[in-house]
């Protein structure tokens, strides 16, 4: 693939913009990750702002809650963008993952990034 | 009268509506009233993953909402009426004796819109049709989430 794949984090609050920043703290790939927050927002608006963070380029838009307004706009604006893929449960660990692997298409990206999420959820207890 | 919370959100059902009310109301049953939404079963399924498994999540036309309305209030359950837009509050209502109180919980910017509270923001025929409803004896409200304060239609139409 010739163009790398952009993330766009769709969140509630400042959420995706902490996770940006996280990502750029340990990684310190600064370009790869856009924040959305829905912050004001109608869904319209919010599909206004994941349009102009996906831009023209393949993507994956990371959401927050399996449900609710952030994927309402990211699913709808998937839906007439062949070049977009959407997952939810955005965590860290997928996040890092995904900014050393976005030559892959964005179906492919979005299964890794779930399978790495998963895989970073795990309890400890006594 | 089961009507749990008669709400105007434009985002209709997301986390203030499902976890915020929901839970606080014990909600069993949400109705979205849209004729876009009601006539896309690929949204729908979307707008029923943000929902809980014991919660049941139902779509009406702007036409059919007059009917189920009216029988969802005479019936066990505890529901919750979610419109996306002024004017289909105001049919609803119409439609439906047994609303007297009504919720305004999110309708953000838009061109010829003005700010009132920081979740609501209003066309001059916007807020004078809210202020209507309230003159016609229907409690107009605004309270984004249940710990939130409730303000009278007055403060901000």
């Amino acid at each position: 693939m010739s163009e790398q794949l952009r993330g766009i984090i769709v969140s509630h609050a400042a959420v995706a913009a902490a996770l940006v920043e996280a990502v750029g703290q340990i990684t310190g790939e600064r370009d790869a990750l856009v924040a959305v927050s829905n912050d004001g927002c109608s869904l319209e608006s919010l599909g206004r702002r994941v349009e102009q963070a996906v831009g023209s380029g393949p993507a994956v838009v990371f959401v927050d809650l399996p449900g609710g307004s952030c994927l309402q706009a990211s699913a709808s604006y998937m839906r007439t963008h062949a070049n977009v893929a959407v997952i939810t449960g955005v965590n860290l660990a997928m996040l890092i993952d995904f900014v050393y692997h976005r030559d892959a298409d964005p179906a492919a990206a979005a299964r890794r990034a779930v399978d790495r999420g998963v895989k970073a959820t795990q309890a400890f207890a006594r | 009268m089961t009507l749990a919370l008669v709400r105007l959100d434009d985002r209709y059902v997301h986390g203030q509506v499902v976890v915020g009310w929901g839970q606080a109301l014990a909600v069993q049953r949400i109705l979205l009233v849209d004729d876009a939404v009601r006539a896309a079963p690929w949204e729908q399924e979307l707008y029923r993953l943000g929902v809980p498994s014991d919660v049941e999540l139902e779509f009406a036309s702007v036409a059919e909402a007059d009917c189920r309305v009216r029988v969802l209030a005479a019936a066990p359950e505890r529901v919750i009426v979610l419109v996306g837009d002024v004017a289909t509050l105001v049919r609803v209502c119409s439609g439906a004796a047994a609303i007297t109180q009504v919720n305004i919980g999110g309708l953000h910017s838009a061109p010829g819109r003005r700010e009132r509270l920081p979740y609501v923001f209003l066309t001059p025929d916007e807020a004078e049709s809210l202020a209507r409803l309230g003159r016609g004896g229907i409690e107009v409200t605004a309270q984004d989430v249940p710990s939130a304060r409730r303000v009278p239609v007055a403060e901000f139409a």
